[in-house]
């Protein structure tokens, strides 16, 4: 019997399907995810056409509808200086998303080079991974202050602080998920075919281990956009005139009792987007770890 | 016999328990191959059976040099693989190639099984293109899976099936020997013997070496040109497949061939079960490493360790009492049915 020709192996083949066509399909019955990434797409489609949608220039004063409640005209009421809140807090989405997209983009690649190099070549792990613990000792938020305060207020400051206050811990999830998926049997076989560190790295062991990170950085975008805040809030993010969510509610600050629209209607939108995004993430992460799902 | 294709001297492979910052000094090492001599001729097949944690798997992978050993040599037609330059070792790993046991963990989940057959293509930069996807469909129609499998992904396909897409990936660069390290031990009995049948049938058709590392002996039995029996991270008999499983020489092997089933229920047999458990290989004992389990053992195998020596129809064993004529080998006659058909 030669089982070249009598095999098992030539039962109807199961339609083509890639791990990534399955992947989408389980998130679009995720609820988390769904809601989340609604909220966020919604944050994200009026920061990107702001210029567009708001009603108002986002610096256009205007002393004769000082603080004013709001309105039909200003849905949102205005602040001290007149200006429209609903046009400001639009076109100030976009500096503060800007501002935690980059901070993603910071954190997610040097967190991954980082991560992946020790936990890939184990010799460089006790260095690397002995400077993230001396980072991370410090209180993201107080590290991040510390930075921004050093430097000036500036947006790249600012996303340079918050990028250097998250990556510590991005690149121990990294390093955690390298370190599982380098002992797989498929890496092994890379490595009888020949196949290069780099090959192995990014082919075969990043490609693997990305589930966490993306939850990761899911959380990252939305402490970043806290963050920011806080850092406005506190005098040391982007300076004015920009405006990002924080600097709005820092402008109210005084105003509180009078004009609570001012900061009122900012902060509601900062809790609709990390809301909205902290419920992408448990939906990526239930979907991408089936093992913790309840 | 034919001339060596691979050869292992005095093969060493001890891993050690590493502190964070200090070496411990005086820490045990696990030695887990504990020097090993083996060589194997161009187109058999050498069965490597023992019990699991005898290092079995270990020296499969310092065949290819997938660890670094310890300390011996690997010699591929001749030439040291540990003294090879990096850029050389790469060339002759074409030549070396493995087939896993977990046929789930070996193929990478997020990349196609044309991606998969394909790589060593890439790798070596020997194909690419439309000449890439000839060559995997011609792997494909080697194995017996259809062609359109190229752009299925792992998950799509059964335990024998990506067995077969293993195989094929480690015969996209024409090796000339490959390690099947427990190859089908995790496959269904029907399946283990299609994909048995394969292997045979690549071995004819492509002149193969096989090293075929199994805990299963009947398979083994039935695929090996000769066997190999390791204890605690040494050869304690090497002979042919025939010769080893109707007489077993060393004590060890034995009792290993006595645990096999008898092919009738009522066929009368003698087990000879073996006293307490397998020693640590943290702490190997002094002299034989087998002598604290062996019912046949004197002072001498206490105290002093038995060398690897060839015995009469050239067979090696590794035991003072079979070597000095004490211990008689037992007639070929001694029938066993474990073995499939």
């Amino acid at each position: 019997m030669s089982s070249l020709d009598t095999n098992l192996a030539h039962e109807a083949l199961p339609e083509r399907q890639s791990p990534f066509l399955l992947f989408l399909r389980r998130l679009s019955g995720n609820r988390a995810f769904v809601i989340g990434g609604s909220l966020f797409l919604i944050v994200l489609v009026l920061a990107v056409f702001a210029d567009q949608i708001a009603p108002f220039k986002p610096g256009a004063n205007n002393f004769r509808a000082r603080l004013e409640a709001p309105s039909a005209v200003h849905r949102f009421g205005t602040d001290h200086f007149g200006r429209d809140i609903l046009s400001r807090a639009i076109h100030g989405g976009r500096l503060s998303l800007f501002i935690g997209l980059s901070v993603v983009l910071f954190t997610g690649v040097f967190g991954t080079l980082i991560g992946a190099a020790s936990g890939y070549f184990r010799r460089l792990d006790n260095i690397l991974m002995r400077i993230m613990d001396a980072l991370m000792a410090f209180p993201a938020i107080l590290l991040a202050i510390t930075v921004a305060a050093t430097l000036g207020a500036s947006v790249q400051n600012v996303i340079l602080a918050l990028g250097i206050a998250t990556t510590p811990h991005t690149a121990r999830i990294v390093r955690a998920s390298v370190l599982v998926v380098r002992e797989m049997e498929f890496v092994e076989a890379a490595r009888a075919l020949g196949a290069s560190h780099m090959r192995i790295l990014f082919r075969h062991i990043l490609a693997n281990a990305m589930a966490p990170l993306i939850v990761r950085l899911t959380y990252v975008f939305a402490s970043a956009i806290l963050a920011e805040a806080l850092l406005s809030y506190i005098g040391v993010g982007p300076p004015p005139p920009a405006a990002t969510f924080g600097g709005i509610i820092a402008n109210g600050r005084d105003f509180m009792v009078e004009a609570p629209w001012v900061t009122l209607f900012p902060g509601l939108i900062i809790l609709v987007v990390v809301l909205g995004l902290n419920l992408l993430g448990d939906g990526l992460r239930d979907v991408l770890d089936p093992r913790i799902r309840v | 016999m034919a001339e060596t294709l691979i050869e292992a001297r005095r093969l060493v492979k001890h891993f050690e328990s590493r502190g964070l910052f200090l070496k411990k000094k005086n820490t045990a090492a696990v030695r887990a191959v504990d020097g090993v001599d083996l060589a194997i001729a161009a187109k058999e097949t050498v069965g490597l059976v023992g019990e699991s944690g005898c290092g079995k798997s270990t020296v499969g992978r310092l065949f290819l040099r997938l660890l670094e050993p310890t300390s011996g040599q690997i010699l591929h037609k001749g030439r040291d693989l540990m003294s090879l330059p990096p850029k050389e070792l790469e060339a002759r790993r074409r030549d070396l190639q493995i087939v896993f046991q977990d046929p789930f963990g070996s193929l990478n989940p997020r990349m196609s099984v044309g991606a998969i057959i394909g790589e060593p293509f890439a790798i070596h930069r020997l194909a690419k293109g439309a000449e890439r996807e000839r060559r995997v469909a011609r792997l494909l129609d080697l194995v017996g899976l259809p062609r359109a499998a190229a752009d299925r992904y792992p998950h799509q396909f059964s335990g024998g099936q990506r067995q077969r897409i293993g195989i094929a990936r480690a015969l996209a660069l024409e090796p000339q020997f490959l390690v099947c390290d427990e190859a089908v031990s995790a496959l269904d009995v029907s399946v283990q013997a299609q994909v048995i049948n394969l292997l045979q049938d690549l071995q004819r058709e492509l002149g193969l070496t096989y090293l075929f590392i199994s805990h299963n002996l009947s398979v083994v039995r039935h695929i090996s040109d000769r066997v190999a029996v390791m204890y605690l991270g040494r050869i304690v008999e090497l002979a042919d497949a025939d010769t080893l499983f109707k007489a077993p020489a060393h004590p060890y092997t034995r009792a290993l061939l006595s645990a096999i089933p008898p092919g009738h229920p009522r066929a009368k047999r003698d087990r000879e079960k073996l006293k307490g458990d397998v020693p640590s290989p943290l702490a190997i004992p002094q002299g034989c490493r087998f002598a604290p389990r062996c019912r046949f053992a004197v002072e001498r195998c206490r105290s002093e360790d038995p060398a690897l020596s060839i015995i009469a129809d050239g067979r090696s064993v590794a035991c003072h009492l079979v070597a000095d004529g004490s211990l008689a080998v037992p007639p070929r006659s001694s029938p066993n049915s474990g073995a499939a058909a």
